[in-house]
């Protein structure tokens, strides 16, 4: 197949909020911008963003950028890089005036400023008290951060490709990054785009889970292209979870629901966060509900044909008390659930919401590696970037906060990169192969297996054995299982052979991301001997700074790991030292 | 006269949402051997499908009325998956 190769001075891939956030900052700036999405850019995962967007305003009281980097340097159990979490503390809020200015519409105090609401981890004065740090646009933030930014782009001339899929990134022999290569769903033409820098936003890729709550479109492409191309990914161990999720759909069942009274049941009908928190109980904080619904279903006490969840129950609130309290719970467990929770328990499972690692970056946005440091023309930021500002867990609203502020330093960096670069880099003369051969072989497969069945197969072994809490046994079982699926992953087959608009193709190619993000996750969680943040390990309960207090590094070639150190200086303040991270 | 192949596979790639929850919907409504889709009721879905999701998401879980009638019975199917 002859490559066809659109010319650009920077490709974006992924039209989220970190991908718009960056295109704005370089069409801007009169660069030539293309921005490829998978979706209707409004329509990224960005959109079911509700809880807010952090940045300490102080609109609803004190605040400040040094407090709210206590709280996420505190939230990263230590992990995150310092110098990156003052870095995006100091300038969220900056970032959120300027959406505000963008059209943003905020919800308001009478006084005019934006209103802030309450979040949990949210702290005054280093831990002291609750703070009010949050800023939504009603219940839709993420929604009304999409449009507002795209419209901006619009304006400015940044140029969407809808509907297109990158396919890998194309680098020279000296190790720079040239571009993407994408396929066109529309006529199912591979096209290469040549850039002069090239930005993955590409999002999370929580889809690796049987459980999550992330979109369909979430198979991590960015984190999966990067690693095809020799380029390491770091912690993927970590990933937020949720622990009621709605079992096999991934739908949220919000916590208020043990709040009022719900209780969480095994098989045999026992209320068994007794054992767990004898005082607490249902109440209990997230990690400690978690690892006990993830312990009965380990142990055999789960619920249903696979004794693989726990049900929460809450008929004996009675019906008016479900109503009016938890409205749309109901909805959400009859839709969603098959059960209506008046008359029957809601089946939950701890569900994967959030990657913590990903494509590893320095607070600039520039994708750094071992080998050499920043990697020429080639940037991340959003879920899909490790600048590393979340750590090992990432504080609520702080994910929107990321977006906008490394997005728009990423694309800062990029100005940069390019006043001191003259033309285009020239193409390598295999520019482009190692996509085409992925498409070739995909096409030629006779008789291949079934991805539905092997995507099943990938997500069902994560959840088993490397789920919110993780036994050494069965991540030793885990490891092996997604190695030996490599073997069915090279031989993936589609029945519907057309070019266009071709469902069976795209979601054949988006296994193969899915596959090196599972596997990169798999095998750092089984190497990190310690307990740290959402790393949860049966048999190394406990932190362990003086050998764990450093960041993973996964190659795909080999399944090799490599470490590399906190960066525990921040720019300009004392550094927060580690301590027990207690709430 | 259903609707062509391509449209089909079209409106298909466009079920793919940013809401978990409209995702999983569209998947019932998609879900093997496929729904019977004539080119009127394409055209519905089309346009529903170019709703923003949050929007969508209102329609599909009743919590807002619908307008507009040449919607109604592509809403009803969507509702029923
Ligand atoms: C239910 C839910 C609620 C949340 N609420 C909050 C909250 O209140 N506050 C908060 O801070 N965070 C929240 N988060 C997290 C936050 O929403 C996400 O981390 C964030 O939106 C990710 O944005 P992004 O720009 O990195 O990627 P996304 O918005 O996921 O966008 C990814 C983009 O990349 C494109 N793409 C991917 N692969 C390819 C490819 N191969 N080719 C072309 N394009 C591609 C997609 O089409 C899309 O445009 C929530 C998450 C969930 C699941």
């Amino acid at each position: 197949m002859a490559l066809s190769i659109r010319k650009f001075d920077v490709v974006i891939v992924g039209a989220g909020g970190s991908g718009l956030r960056a295109a704005l900052e370089l069409s801007s700036a009169g660069l030539k911008v293309a921005v490829l999405s998978k979706v209707f850019p409004t329509r990224s995962h960005t959109v079911a963003a509700q809880g807010g967007v952090g940045a300490a305003l102080g609109n609803m009281g004190e605040d400040s950028w040094q407090w709210h980097m206590y709280d996420t340097i505190k939230g990263s159990d230590w992990l995150g890089d310092q110098d990156a979490i003052e870095f995006m503390c100091r300038m969220a809020p900056e970032v959120v005036i300027e959406l505000e200015h963008f059209g943003m519409p905020f919800d308001r105090n009478d006084n005019g400023t934006i209103y802030q609401r309450p979040f949990g981890g949210h702290s005054a004065n280093f831990g002291e008290k609750p703070v009010q740090r949050s800023c939504c646009a009603a219940d839709r933030t993420g929604h009304a951060m999409l449009h507002a930014l795209y419209q901006r782009n619009v304006y400015a001339r940044t140029q969407f490709f809808v509907e297109w899929m990158a396919l890998d990134l194309v680098r020279d022999a000296e190790g720079a990054v040239l571009g993407v290569t994408a396929l066109e769903m529309e006529t199912g033409q591979v096209v290469l785009f040549h850039a002069k820098a090239t930005l993955f936003a590409t999002g999370g890729g929580g889809r690796i889970f049987h459980s999550s709550t992330n979109a369909f479109i979430n198979t991590g492409d960015g984190v999966g292209m990067a690693a095809r191309a020799g380029i390491p990914l770091e912690d993927m161990e970590f990933w937020q979870f949720h622990p009621t999720g709605v079992a096999g759909a991934g739908v949220l069942i919000t916590e208020g629901v043990r709040g009022e009274g719900g209780i969480l049941l095994n098989k045999n009908g026992e209320r068994f966060m007794e054992r767990y928190a004898p005082h607490v109980k249902d109440l209990a904080s997230r990690d400690v509900v978690s690892r006990a619904m993830a312990t009965e279903i380990k142990e055999g006490r789960g619920a249903g044909e696979h004794a693989d969840h726990i049900l929460l129950k809450l008929d004996h609130l009675g019906p008016e008390v479900i109503d009016k309290r938890l409205p749309g719970i109901r909805e959400i467990a009859i839709k969603f659930a098959n059960v209506d929770p008046i008359k029957e328990p809601i089946p939950v499972v701890p569900t994967c919401h959030y990657q913590m690692g990903g494509i590893p970056t320095n607070y600039r946005g520039e994708v750094v590696v071992p080998e050499g440091g920043a990697v020429p023309g080639f940037y991340a930021a959003g879920e899909c970037g490790c600048a590393s500002i979340h750590g090992a867990n990432r504080l609520g609203t702080n994910s929107l906060t990321d977006l906008l502020v490394m997005g728009k330093s990423a694309g800062m960096s990029v100005l940069e990169y390019l006043k001191g670069q003259g033309s285009h880099r020239p193409l390598p003369k295999d520019a482009g192969e190692n996509a085409l051969a992925r498409l070739a072989r995909l096409d030629g497969q006779q008789g291949g297996e079934d991805v539905n069945e092997v995507r099943g197969e990938i997500q069902r072994t994560m959840q088993a054995h490397c789920g919110v809490f993780r036994f050494p046994d069965m991540l030793a079982q885990g490891v092996e299982k997604i190695r030996a699926l490599e073997g069915r992953m090279g031989r993936t087959g589609i029945k519907d052979k057309s070019k266009v608009f071709n469902t069976a193709r795209i979601e054949a190619l988006e296994l193969d991301n899915i596959y090196e993000t599972a596997r990169a996750t798999m095998v750092c969680a089984q190497a990190r001997e310690e307990s740290r943040g959402a790393h949860d390990r049966a048999d190394f309960p406990k932190r362990d700074d003086e050998k764990w207090l450093k960041h993973s590094l996964w190659y795909k070639a080999g399944d090799r790991l490599a470490y590399k150190a906190v960066n525990l200086k921040p720019l300009t303040v004392e550094s927060i030292e580690p301590k027990a991270r207690v709430y | 006269m259903p609707v062509d192949e391509r449209e089909r596979e079209r409106l298909r790639w466009r079920s793919r949402r940013g809401l978990l929850e409209l995702d999983l919907v569209l998947q019932r409504f998609w879900a093997p051997p496929g729904p019977e889709i004539d080119a009127a009721q394409g055209r519905a879905l089309a346009k529903l499908l170019a709703m923003p999701d949050n929007d969508l998401l209102d329609l599909v879980m009743d919590r807002v009325p619908n307008a507009d009638p040449a919607l109604e019975q592509m809403l009803v199917r969507l509702k029923a998956a």
